[in-house]
């Protein structure tokens, strides 16, 4: 019984969570909770994916209501594996969060710290399971109105410039998308995205479609900070509290980036994209955000900025892989999505621990980690490997698949830009790795132990999960090939 | 505040008007305009009301902090709570139908609960952001 309930309980179990840990009022509690709830997230995507792969698509109606005119909820390939890379990363990031928040956030505002988790998670997965237009913005709201105050908790006081910046151009990303399915639902009626893309294929030209297509592509493209219109994400990932910027850098611009690939070619269909400037502006975004982004990351001096800017530029990756509008593109942008979770969240807790020992991540700060905390550095260090592409690391896989499909295409100048990025990505990294090793302890970082036990288990096992995908990747390459066909075939 | 006579009465006399229409707002939402989200904002002006010409302090007696808290979270729980039983009962996730034997009675039961959770989580959060701003 309870696997056909599963893409309802998905949203459903955090969603009752989050209360739950108001009323329990106690931190320790509130984070079992939250883990508990992550790690049935974990079990039921694998049970979803499992069998998607077996036996193709489920749909789930909530309330009982048909289709068309009640919400469905509808697992694929695609969101699939998105959901299990969300799980997947809120796990991880709450094995490293239970030690790092009790430093980082007020005592008595602990558990109330897991609510916002949980309802962000909630919010996540919800955007990723549904198959409403209209309900994505619900789940977008949730999940953003609570990333704002997870960001806004953290120690620093920047962090509250940070948290508001990014509410207001969240705000503004969440009403062009709802513009957008305003639009669309003026012009067909129904926000169901089978039921929009069976009617918008009906419509042929319309100019109200295409405006609506618009505003959805710019609010979507906000939300996942694709370049230019990422300038919220570096100061919030680096002002909030480290724990925060995991589950955030893992997961947020993640779906942002599913809901992309499931307007444009769910909804909107290949040939109405195709036919217009969308793959030439997301190419150039995309090359642009590559290379401007990765540049920048080079000149920033506090590690976890430099990373946001690196995510910006890894984005970037992403979009030019959507951009190509072949099967291998996108199924390259899907793998690479989950590597970059992988290796993102695996340097943001190797930081976060450096951030717990030395109270500091600024590059300067890091001198000689190396020696004092030789398993959380030496995680850095195969997370920044898999960060550049180095083979045997996830990353590789990932550029590999992207580069491969931009030659297919005959695009060069894609390709090229990828490799240039990547040679930039061994400028920034090299930084972190430089100070953390060749450098003479800093006055900070002289009489510093080893992380505690949980966060080096999450460093490493983050760490271990970028060398597995990187030797054998054949789970992330079958699903998204599979996910690839599905999207640009129906 | 404190030297306002004529805000006092009044203010007397509409609190409990008001709160009585959000009420009203509240269980008829199924017939007429209307729905947990109104009825809760409704409900907490009136609580707001009364803090702002009695004093915030007052307010806080009445309806503590704490409790406002816990009510903004048993109004979630009561919503998806309503949603589980749903389930448990053999429909789907906010499956009214089942929660009688009557389908009937059943959606009008379901709503009922499930804008009333709505209703309580509204109020509750309006007069904590009241608190917020008092404190």
């Amino acid at each position: 019984m309870i696997t056909a309930h599963l893409p309802a309980l998905q949203v459903v179990v955090p969603l009752v969570a989050a209360p739950v840990c108001v009323l329990l009022r106690r931190s320790r509690g509130a984070w079992m909770v939250a883990m508990a709830v992550s790690l049935f997230a974990v079990a039921g995507a694998w049970s979803l994916l499992a069998g998607v792969l077996s036996r193709g698509p489920t749909s789930y109606l909530l309330g009982s209501w048909a289709a068309p005119w009640g919400i469905e909820y509808r697992v694929d390939e695609t969101n699939a594996w998105v959901i299990l890379v969300v799980s997947v990363i809120s796990a991880a990031a709450l094995l490293f969060a239970r030690r790092s928040v009790e430093r980082e956030v007020e005592t008595d505002r602990i558990h109330l710290f897991y609510t916002a988790w949980l309802l962000c998670l909630a919010g996540l997965l919800g955007m990723a399971v549904t198959a409403d237009a209209f309900n994505v913005f619900v789940f977008l709201e949730i999940s953003s109105l609570s990333s704002y105050v997870l960001v806004s908790l953290g120690a620093r006081r920047q962090a509250l410039a940070a948290a508001f910046r990014y509410l207001v151009l969240g705000t503004v990303g969440a009403t062009f998308f709802l513009i957008g399915v305003g639009l669309l639902y003026q012009v067909t009626g129904t926000l169901n995205m089978a039921d929009l893309a069976a009617r918008l294929s009906e419509l042929g030209p319309h100019r109200t479609v295409t405006t609506a297509f618009g505003f959805l592509a710019v609010g979507i493209a906000v939300k996942s900070a694709v370049y230019p219109l990422h300038t919220w994400l570096p100061n919030a990932y680096a002002f909030a509290p480290s724990a925060v910027s995991v589950f955030l850098a893992g997961t947020a611009t993640k779906v942002s980036l599913y809901l992309l690939l499931r307007f444009l070619f769910t909804v909107f269909g290949l040939e109405f994209v195709a036919g217009g400037p969308v793959p030439l502006l997301l190419a150039l975004t995309g090359i642009a955000g590559l290379v401007a982004a990765s540049v920048a990351a080079v000149r920033q001096e506090d590690a976890k900025r430099l990373l946001g800017f690196s995510s910006v530029a890894q984005i970037g990756y992403l979009v030019l892989g959507v951009s190509l509008l072949t099967t291998a593109g996108v199924a390259a942008a899907l793998i690479h999505l989950f590597n970059h979770a992988l290796m993102k969240a695996a340097l943001f807790v190797c930081l976060g621990a450096i951030a717990y020992r030395v109270g500091s991540v600024r590059i300067a700060d890091l001198a000689g980690i190396g020696r004092r905390m030789p398993w959380t550095a030496s995680a850095l260090v195969v997370g920044g490997l898999s960060l550049i592409g180095v083979p045997l690391t996830a990353g590789f896989v990932g550029k590999w698949y992207l580069v491969a499909a931009a030659l297919e295409s005959g695009w060069w100048p894609a390709a090229a830009a990828m490799l240039l990025a990547s040679l930039i990505a061994v400028a920034y990294v090299w930084k972190l790795v430089e100070s953390a090793y060749f450098r003479a302890p800093s006055p900070a970082a002289a009489s510093v132990r080893e992380a505690p036990v949980s966060m080096v288990a999450a460093a490493w096992g983050l760490a271990g999960a970028n060398l597995w995908f990187g030797i054998d990747a054949s789970l992330p390459i079958d699903v998204a090939n599979r996910a690839a066909a599905a999207l640009l075939g129906g | 505040m404190r030297h306002h006579h004529v805000l006092h009465v009044v203010a007397k006399m509409t609190i409990p008007l008001i709160l009585v229409f959000a009420l009203y707002v509240q269980f008829h939402g199924d017939f007429g305009p209307g729905g947990g989200f109104q009825a809760g904002v409704i409900f907490a002006a009136g609580l707001i009301l009364y803090g702002l010409v009695f004093g915030a302090d007052r307010l806080r007696r009445a309806v503590p902090a704490g409790l406002a808290g816990t009510l903004a979270a048993a109004g979630v729980l009561l919503y998806a709570g309503v949603g589980v039983a749903g389930m448990l009962l053999g429909g789907a996730f906010l499956d009214y139908g089942v929660l009688l034997p009557d389908p009937m009675a059943g959606q009008h039961l379901g709503i009922l609960l499930i804008e009333f959770g709505v209703g309580v989580t509204v109020a509750a959060v309006m007069v904590s952001l009241f608190y917020c701003f008092t404190a």
